[in-house]
């Protein structure tokens, strides 16, 4: 059973190519992340998806309909957070779910969704006294209150703090676990790390790799990225050739190596730079990361 | 369910609305506080007496003693080399210079010039010893309808409901679609003509409370009446309200910013404020502008308002420009349909 399906989906506007040919399968009850920079058209490929723009060419299914014949029963069944919406700043919390509630033939109990994104005791408060972390999780409840089969988060904890940020990765876990399918967008790759079953990295509108998180950093061939600054260039072409070394780049006067074992590999470059008399002037190593696995693919971060 | 979504959306709107207390202020404080200002400052004190100036000369003091009995009249004597300067500043109506030929200067172009002149001219002919064939017997009429106060609160009526249709309407969707809710919201199942109607409906409430106090105030301070049926005059507004709601529509089917909005607002209501006969009437401006200024929707609604409250007019007798109202309202809705955009 798939809950969403996209055929060589195209958006064009004007001259830029913002969605390239899409082709996508979205298995029910799975958690689905577009990873991508800004700018590379997960939003435009988001809402072709939710109904809320037309493609130029390409199919979409969700839930085995088509947004052309169906468009109010997909509606009835998905529940979207889109980017950037300001509710009503004069209405209170439980007045925005009961709005939203009342749109839908069935659904949660409004007073049942606040308490699932945590918002009981602002049950009464504007909209407009509400923090950052708090509208996102209202916006949140009003995709929830439909009780809905497939949400589309579109990138839901850009700019809020660490801790709301952990808040709704909870809301977002706890519905995913109760066998429905999200499709989240994201730019961070801990989010997509943390949260998604399977990852597809968009770049310039297109798909340029596709599988769950884990196999894509085991793509890179080794676990670890070690990066060091030095003061004058080291010569790359030797450091590649140590063991355990799977590739090496040099950014911004960054030198990034994807390491198997960071003990094996960390006193042979200490070994090689003292060989090559080029002094380091900071040294730091992380477990790798879809990040790195983005900057494998594309040579850019996805911050950029 | 349909009917619970209209609901929610009315009672949403009218929440927002009571909650914005600036709205509160121009809906309901503002048209009262410009009748009483309005009120008070054109009250019916009275004709203003006429002012009279008699040239110093040979003659003088005879007609001023013969002007001084006539009431109505303010007399003073005026220098010859002061009188021109007088008469151009409008602090007299008339100069007259005794003699044969006995001479009256006044600017033409003035009617209150031209009715001294008549009074004035037939004092000095009696002073001088002019019989009337007729003798002459004086009725005045002060009755409640035909005062400034009178004509001017219909207008009111009619001006506030322009603004706050088209304000309330236009403002709030501006509003959403700048906030991306008007996108928001069509990506639930909600219809949206359950979105337009709800807005309507969450307007309508507010109008028969708009209209009420008004009025109300009018009466009790005022003693401005209103002649025909309560009905009629809640059917009139209401056709009004709808009218100027769907213009409002109209104009914010587009906009994306309150500042476009604002504009194209006031682009449609200015004309209307100076055309419409809210201050003064309507046949004040030229024939040729009659066809324009008849056809416009706050000219009609005027009129219609007018008809019920002063004349108290039944709904047939104001049919037609409750009908000019309805036409534009539902062409503005039909435009708006067309052109509404969501995002």
């Amino acid at each position: 059973m798939l809950a969403l399906r996209c055929r060589r989906l195209t958006k064009r506007y004007g001259r830029l190519l913002a969605v390239d040919g899409i082709d996508l399968d979205i298995r029910a009850g799975e958690c689905f992340g577009l990873l991508g920079p800004n700018g590379a058209g997960k939003t435009t490929t988001v809402e072709i998806f939710e109904g809320l723009l037309p493609a130029d060419a390409g199919s979409v299914e969700v839930l085995g309909m088509s947004w052309d014949r169906d468009e109010r029963r997909i509606r009835e069944r998905i529940g979207i957070q889109l980017q950037e919406t300001q509710l009503a700043e004069k209405l209170s919390v439980i007045e925005t779910l009961i709005l939203f509630r009342s749109f839908y033939a069935r659904g949660h109990d409004p007073e049942q969704v606040l308490r699932m994104v945590g918002l009981q005791e602002k049950r009464k408060a504007w909209v407009r006294k509400l923090s950052g972390g708090q509208r996102q999780r209202l916006s949140v409840a009003c995709a929830l209150v439909s009780d809905p089969d497939v949400l589309f988060f579109d990138e839901p904890t850009t700019g809020l703090d660490p801790q709301s940020r952990r808040q709704l990765w909870e809301i977002l876990s706890s519905f995913h676990e109760q066998g429905k399918t999200v499709l989240l967008t994201t730019h961070y790759m801990e989010e997509a790390e943390r949260l998604c079953d399977r990852v597809a990295v968009i770049d310039h509108g297109r798909i340029i790799a596709l599988d769950t998180p884990a196999r894509l950093i085991a793509s890179l061939g080794a676990e670890h990225v070690v990066e060091f600054q030095s003061e004058c260039p080291a010569d790359l072409d030797a450091i590649r050739r140590l063991p355990g070394v799977g590739a090496a780049r040099a950014e911004d006067g960054v030198v990034s190596l994807t390491v198997a074992e960071v003990h094996h590999a960390l006193p042979a470059l200490l070994a090689e730079l003292e060989r090559q008399r080029v002094r380091m002037t900071s040294l730091a190593t992380h477990h790798a990361s879809l990040e790195d696995v983005f900057v494998a693919l594309t040579g850019r971060h996805l911050r950029d | 369910m349909r009917s619970r979504a209209v609901w929610q959306l009315s009672l949403c709107k009218m929440r927002e609305f009571v909650r914005e207390p600036e709205a509160v202020f121009w809906v309901f404080i503002f048209p009262i506080l410009l009748t009483l200002a309005l009120g008070v400052a054109f009250r019916s004190k009275g004709p203003d007496p006429i002012l009279v100036g008699v040239q110093e000369g040979e003659g003088a003091s005879q007609a001023l003693a013969a002007l001084q009995a006539v009431p109505g009249l303010e007399v003073e004597p005026v220098a010859p080399e002061a009188a021109r300067q007088k008469l151009r500043e409008g602090k007299l109506t008339l100069v007259v210079i005794p003699g044969d030929p006995l001479v009256f200067w006044f600017d033409p172009t003035r009617p209150e010039s031209r009715a001294a002149r008549l009074e004035v001219n037939g004092a000095l002919q009696r002073a001088a010893g002019r019989e009337d064939p007729l003798s002459v017997e004086i009725r005045e009429i002060h009755e409640r309808g035909s005062r400034y106060i009178d004509f001017l609160l219909p207008g009111l009526l009619g001006m506030n409901l322009m603004g706050t249709g088209m304000w309330g309407i236009g403002f709030s969707i501006v509003n959403a679609r700048m906030r991306n809710l008007l996108k928001r919201l069509v990506a639930t199942p909600m219809r949206k003509r359950d979105y337009l109607a709800g807005q309507l409906a969450g307007r309508a409430v507010f109008l028969f409370l708009e209209v009420g106090v008004l009025v109300g105030f009018a009466a009790l301070v005022f003693g401005v009446p209103l002649r025909g049926s309560l009905l009629t005059l809640a059917l009139v507004s209401a056709v009004g309200a709808m009218t100027f709601a769907g213009l409002g529509l109209l104009v914010a089917s587009r906009a994306r910013t309150i500042e476009g909005v604002s504009g194209l607002m006031n682009a449609v209501m200015l004309p209307m404020w100076i055309l419409s006969g809210t201050f003064f009437s309507t046949a004040r401006f030229p024939d040729a502008m009659q066809p324009l200024v008849q056809a416009l929707p706050l000219t009609a609604l005027n009129d219609a308002l007018r008809g019920v409250m002063i004349d108290g007019a039944s709904l047939a007798v104001v049919a037609p420009e409750v009908g000019i109202a309805a036409a534009w309202g539902g062409a503005a809705f039909a435009g708006a349909l067309y052109l509404f955009r969501w995002r």
